[in-house]
């Protein structure tokens, strides 16, 4: 299971029609980074045979089995931190971030 | 954590390789950065929400400059170190600017540089040192906003703007230090905005009313690429005008004409202003000034202001003059700059071209977005097909190889930005150094092409012919500017040249080049076949010399001897003619009266390769 806080599915919804396709929103890991994993988040034209979809407050949220061993129980936010804004992962499985937060262990 | 934005399907990037990039509008007047996050082009606002910063630096003895609307603040209060406009000065010269310096309040210094320098209490600077300062505030806010560092930037210029000018904000941004991934000129950049690029082919008309100038221009859109046919306006005619002419009725009405009180004439003005703004949305507005209150409609604004929206029209039919095109031919009118906000100037403007104008993205950041958009692109954060093809190379370039052939690296009508490597090897044993020669035209040989450039790679270790491997890579960034390297890749020594492969090629001659390569084809494909075969003989005549010179006395019997030496000086004969065929087929006899001989030196190498070493050691 993976959810989105509103402010995140409001803003994905926002993109997602600014783009003008688009099934949803990818999430995915890829093993490299500093400290291990990575998150992808990526938007979504083609849904792949294996892909599981979660709906979350009106969002697709598209994870591959993979991924989904790692992310399962995962929460996506939408922060705002001084001029910067983006996209935050809250991850029951992760157990070590490196300095920057880019990457993550499980 | 990190902040995370959303990529397009495939194209999300590594951690710690994100590649940020922004479009920065360098304005005379506003200047403004914007990037593409999460596929939306957003224009960032400083920390007050203000997203244009004017562009104004002030200068003061012991602090850092100051940059935007604080120094704005005080232009009047601070004239001679109050640098604004600096974007008029940009790569003029001191003649340049005396023509200019009726407007300009500053104190240049004349000294022995070609560069207009002005006398500040904060030191001597150029106008490119003043751009810089405004650079560098957009880079710090961009990079504020991203979260990271950015990695390359499109600036826009006005499309009239010549190479010294380009290269004078160039120089800014090095200076500020930012990477320059392009300049892009400001009407394609609006154009971009509203996405014509996505479409094959038209002619857009862009007119870009600002504060203080005027521009109009033509482009032609074809297979994605944009083409400035003509530019014209006025460099002393915009929105500011107009609050002049409302402010002189105001002034009139007041019963203050011929007021000399600045007080009184600024306080118009600003009135002025407001009305007109206001007149955007509503019929009619009411205004004060002094003891005097009274109302303005939109209808008399428009009379006000009506000679001035027509000088624009004037220079929009001289333009589409200069660009042979009548005004049906026009597909899109793209609205760029606050003052095509008044609606009296996108009605006449409807009216002139005959179809309603682009204008529902904000004329003052449209330009900023369009830089955002193509700066997006050519981080690579896009997939390939969506690609905006905004130039392409005119002339295949290539590199000269054995023989005089040109073999061609990147072929004509790529679009650039570009990079393609090619692997070479050396053509002689024990060879330490390759000479190359960078050249470009459509012909196969190197007397019909135009040369570019030369260098030479040294230190390659000595090995047998064919052994080294030397990555050559061909490299053209977005501005046209050619790269050429050379690496060994045993050993990594590297050796290159920069050169601007269209540089004083005119039309005609592009034209010429290509209409020749057509007429020649034939020719050119049996000159090429000849020097295949003569270079191909050249190596196989050296390759025995050599090998005869090793063991060709315990290998041989004097007659075997004999017999290949009369192929090789059959061959050695023919490849002074040129009948390719024959050298061909001289080639083949030289290779099977050597068959022998070839097995022979093998079998040698093996059992000296193998002697001393028992069987079981080479199993498996």
């Amino acid at each position: 299971m993976i959810t989105l806080t509103e402010s995140a599915a409001a803003r994905v919804n926002k993109f997602i029609a600014n783009r003008g396709k688009g099934l949803g929103l990818r999430l995915g890991v890829k093993t490299n980074g500093c400290s291990g994993m990575a998150y992808v988040m990526e938007f979504v034209d083609e849904l792949q045979a294996e892909d599981t979809v979660f709906e979350s407050l009106g969002v697709k949220v598209i994870v591959d089995p993979k991924a989904l061993v790692y992310l399962d129980g995962t929460e996506v936010d939408y922060a705002r931190e001084g001029l910067n804004e983006g996209f935050k992962f809250s991850n029951p499985n992760e157990k070590a971030r490196c300095g920057c937060g880019e990457s993550f262990t499980v | 954590m990190a902040l995370l934005q959303i990529s397009e399907p495939g194209m999300s990037t590594t951690a710690h390789q994100h590649r940020l990039a922004a479009g920065i509008d360098l304005g005379t007047t506003n200047s403004l950065v914007a990037s593409v996050r999460s596929g939306q082009a957003d224009t960032f606002s400083d920390a007050q929400g203000q997203h244009l910063l004017p562009s104004v630096v002030r200068y003061q003895a012991d602090v850092a400059p100051i940059v935007g609307q604080a120094a704005q603040a005080a232009i009047t209060e601070d004239p001679l170190n109050t640098i604004a406009s600096a974007k008029r000065l940009m790569g003029r010269g001191v003649e340049d600017v005396k023509q200019l310096g009726g407007h300009l309040p500053y104190h240049f210094v004349t000294g022995d540089s070609s560069v207009p320098r002005i006398q500040t209490a904060g030191g001597v600077v150029s106008a490119v040192e003043v751009s810089a300062e405004i650079l560098r505030n957009l880079k710090q806010r961009a990079e504020d906003t991203l979260g990271g560092d950015l990695t390359g930037v499109v600036i826009t210029v006005p499309a009239y703007f010549d190479d010294a000018q380009r290269q004078a904000t160039r120089d800014a941004a090095t200076l500020a230090g930012l990477n320059v991934y392009r300049l892009l000129n400001e009407p394609t950049a609006a154009a971009v905005a509203y996405g014509l690029d996505q479409q094959a082919e038209g002619v857009i008309a862009v007119y870009d009313l600002g504060g203080g100038t005027f521009d109009i221009s033509i482009l032609r859109l074809h297979h994605g690429v944009f083409e400035v046919l003509a530019t014209g306006g006025d460099s002393a005619l915009g929105g500011d005008d107009f609050d002049h002419a409302i402010a002189e009725w105001l002034l009139q009405q007041a019963g203050l004409e011929g007021s000399s009180d600045q007080k009184v004439l600024r306080t118009a003005l600003v009135v002025a202003r407001t009305a007109k703004e206001a007149l955007t949305t509503a019929d009619s507005t009411v205004v004060s000034l002094g003891a005097w209150q009274g109302e303005l409609t939109r209808a008399y604004m428009n009379e006000l202001i009506a000679p001035l929206v027509k000088k624009t029209l004037m220079a929009c039919r001289r333009t589409l003059r200069d660009a042979n095109l009548t005004k049906d031919e026009i597909k899109d009118v793209v609205m760029v700059g606050g003052s095509t906000r008044v609606l009296v100037v996108r009605e006449q403007v409807a009216e002139f071209f005959g179809k309603p104008p682009l204008v529902n993205i904000d004329p003052d950041r449209v330009v900023a977005l369009g830089a955002a958009i193509q700066a997006d692109v050519l981080a690579g954060n896009k997939p390939d097909s969506d690609m905006l093809l905004l130039d392409v190379i005119p002339l295949s370039l290539g590199l000269e190889m054995m023989g005089g052939l040109v073999e061609k690296i990147i072929p004509r009508n790529t679009t650039i930005p570009v990079a393609r490597a090619q692997e070479f090897t050396t053509f002689k044993d024990g060879q330490t150094a390759m000479s190359i020669h960078v050249l470009q035209g459509e012909r196969d040989t190197v007397e019909t092409c135009r040369s570019l450039a030369r260098f030479s790679l040294r230190g390659i270790p000595p090995m047998v012919a064919g052994a080294a491997r030397i990555r050559v890579t061909f490299q053209v960034d977005a501005d046209g500017l050619l790269n050429v390297t050379a690496q060994e890749q045993t050993t990594g020594v590297t050796s290159g040249v920069e050169v601007k492969p269209s540089y004083g090629l005119s039309d005609t001659e592009i034209e010429t080049m290509l209409r020749d390569s057509m007429q020649y084809a034939r020719d050119d494909m049996q000159a090429r076949r000849l020097r295949e075969q003569q270079v191909e003989a050249d190596r196989s005549i050296e390759a025995l010399d050599a090998a005869l010179k090793v063991d060709g006395d315990e290998l041989l019997t004097a007659e075997e001897r004999s017999r290949i030496l009369a192929a090789r000086d059959t061959l050695a004969a023919l490849r002074q003619q040129t009948n390719a065929q024959a050298i061909e087929d001289g080639i083949k006899a030289l290779e099977k009266s050597a068959e022998a001989y070839v097995e022979h030196r093998m079998n040698a190498s093996i059992r000296a390769a193998m002697a001393g070493h028992r069987v079981d050691e080479f199993k498996g």
